[in-house]
């Protein structure tokens, strides 16, 4: 029964209805399923919501990342990799990826991040090299490159930050072994998280190529028809 | 201690709050009243989280999410800068733009790296607890600062620009404080141990093979529908690697680990509720599907699940 909360999340996701709206009434479901109180419920709301304000803190970098977008931030990015020749969307991706899972492999998880980093410079500069090379991009092309760049962000962080000892989710793994009684060692954990860690360089880094190259036909076509 | 993560959301309150006024008088806005109220009880839940009564928090919560479900939540004006202006601005400032931008990630690292012991007096100078979060506030409080100094702007003007960008994330914003509330409610009603269950019914338990895919798999499953790795190791580890791999089949618990804890950062890239990584972004790049960057994402965490299971049970029989 306890089940109910998530086939809403599940039903509620397919058939789009507002996300905030299907959380909620995910919540509210499952723990009154659960026999919670009302009362009980909306205090974890509370509780929960309190707690976890941590994941507000990108708010934090908006004032200043507003003022630079006002005074062109976001085209000075842009133009900067315009001017660079061997500049493609999918090696400044690249660079990116390389550059956000090395420093959060040696422990630097907040190089990067997409308030602070993606917003104001790496898609700009995606964006910007694409354009230089295709002229205007059409807005779903736009909107890929973007979509692409939050991507990067998100998968280099992921899989270097377990390459190093210290973070989170080595201490917690470290942290539930020991309460079962089973042997593990941090070390031997972030040497494991090694290979998938490059796997995901090395495939990541394939499909970046492969956007370049589908971007290249896309506007050779285009541009091809353009000539008939 | 001198700075304190209270401190840091003193400063998210403060910008939140400020903003809802100018909502409140944004009268191209059809719903200001609504939308200012929105963000207005949002900054109030930032800056008094920790003194109001969990219950109220609550309360406030749901009224938020009220006004998202009856549409109340509108996008206004934002006067922005014309291209003609940002080209005459940039011509002057040119390179130094980056300036404040690089700022905040050095910064922070400076922070985290440096700053994490060092004690004024008898208190720590940083929040220990919270070193990252608290270094993330101080360098971008610092970047404002210079920002405003070169650009010659008013503390104003940064409110109203980050007026613009906020509202263009919307409710997006609460999303992952609520979905992280609903973690909390699924682990107290025993979500957890009913998906192991399930899982534990379905998978044959004599191959090491289908355990193998079935943990992983399960990792990422799980880990979608929690939004959340850190919320799916415990209940899968302890539902399936635990007494199968580990107990029955002598897996080193190291690999299992890494693996096991990958699988499921695979899950984090193809869910909505990792709404932080996916739904935010989204919001904060103005793309038209807020499931856009999922999209993106699908084809290289299937890859890398299909690798951390052939990884898995490779290193398992050259083991054995």
């Amino acid at each position: 029964m306890v089940l109910i909360g998530v086939l809403i999340v599940i039903i509620g996701f397919i058939v789009r209805i507002n996300p905030l709206l299907v959380v909620t009434a995910a919540g509210l479901a499952t723990g009154l399923l659960a026999h919670q109180s009302l009362y009980d419920i909306i205090e974890q709301f509370g509780t929960a919501f309190t707690t976890n304000r941590y994941m507000a803190v990108f708010i934090a970098t908006l004032p200043v990342i507003g003022i630079l977008e006002r005074f062109g931030l976001r085209e000075q990015a842009e133009s900067v990799v315009a001017k660079i020749k061997a500049a493609t969307t999918g090696r400044i991706l690249t660079a990116y990826l390389i550059i956000r899972e090395a420093a959060a492999a040696a422990g630097l998880t907040s190089i990067g991040g997409h308030a602070q980093m993606v917003r104001p410079l790496v898609a700009p500069m995606a964006e910007g090299a694409a354009e230089a090379k295709y002229g205007k991009l059409p807005d779903h092309v736009r909107d890929d490159i973007r979509a692409h760049s939050a991507a990067v962000d998100n998968i280099g962080l992921f899989f270097g930050e377990d390459v190093f000892i210290a973070i989170g989710a080595i201490l917690l793994m470290k942290g539930f072994f020991d309460q079962n009684g089973i042997p593990s060692d941090p070390l031997h954990m972030a040497l494991w998280a090694i290979p998938t860690a490059v796997a995901a360089l090395i495939v990541h880094s394939i499909r970046l190529h492969r956007l370049d190259r589908s971007l290249h036909k896309l506007f050779h076509r285009e541009n091809g028809k353009g000539r008939e | 201690m001198w700075l304190s993560i209270e401190a840091v959301y003193i400063f998210l309150g403060i910008v939140v709050v400020l903003g809802s006024l100018w909502t409140f008088a944004d009268r191209q806005n059809p719903k200001r009243f609504t939308s200012g109220l929105f963000y207005f009880l949002y900054g109030v839940t930032l800056l008094f989280g920790s003194i109001i009564p969990p219950f109220y928090t609550g309360v406030l919560v749901l009224i938020m999410v009220a006004i998202v479900g009856t549409g109340g939540l509108k996008l206004g004006s934002y006067q922005e800068a014309t291209p003609e202006e940002r080209r005459q601005h940039r011509d002057r400032l040119k390179h130094r733009l980056f300036i404040p931008a690089l700022l905040i990630p050095v910064l922070t690292v400076i922070g985290v790296t440096w700053l994490k012991n060092v004690k004024v007096g008898n208190a720590f100078l940083f929040d220990p607890k919270n070193v990252t979060l608290v270094s993330l506030g101080l360098a971008t409080f610092v970047a404002l600062l210079v920002s405003m100094a070169m650009t010659r702007t008013t503390p104003f003007m940064a409110v109203k620009e980050s007026r613009r960008l906020l509202e263009s994330i919307g409710w997006a914003a609460l999303l992952p404080q609520m979905l992280a509330t609903l973690g909390t409610i699924f682990t107290t009603a025993g979500v957890g141990t009913a998906v192991s269950n399930l899982v534990g019914n379905i998978i044959p338990t004599h191959s090491l093979f289908w355990i193998v895919v079935a943990y992983c798999i399960g990792m990422a499953l799980f880990t979608m529908i929690m939004g959340n790795a850190f919320a799916a190791f415990p209940v899968m580890t302890a539902g399936i690697a635990v007494p199968l791999l580990i107990k029955q089949f002598g897996v080193d618990a190291n690999h299992v680990a890494a693996l096991g804890m990958f699988s499921g950062y695979c899950g984090t890239l193809m869910t909505p509720m990792a709404a932080n990584f996916n739904i935010v972004p989204a919001a904060l790049l103005d793309l038209k599907d807020k499931n856009h960057v999922i999209r993106v994402q699908v084809p290289t965490a299937l890859i890398l699940l299909a690798f951390n299971i052939a990884a898995m049970y490779v290193v398992t029989l050259m083991d054995l």
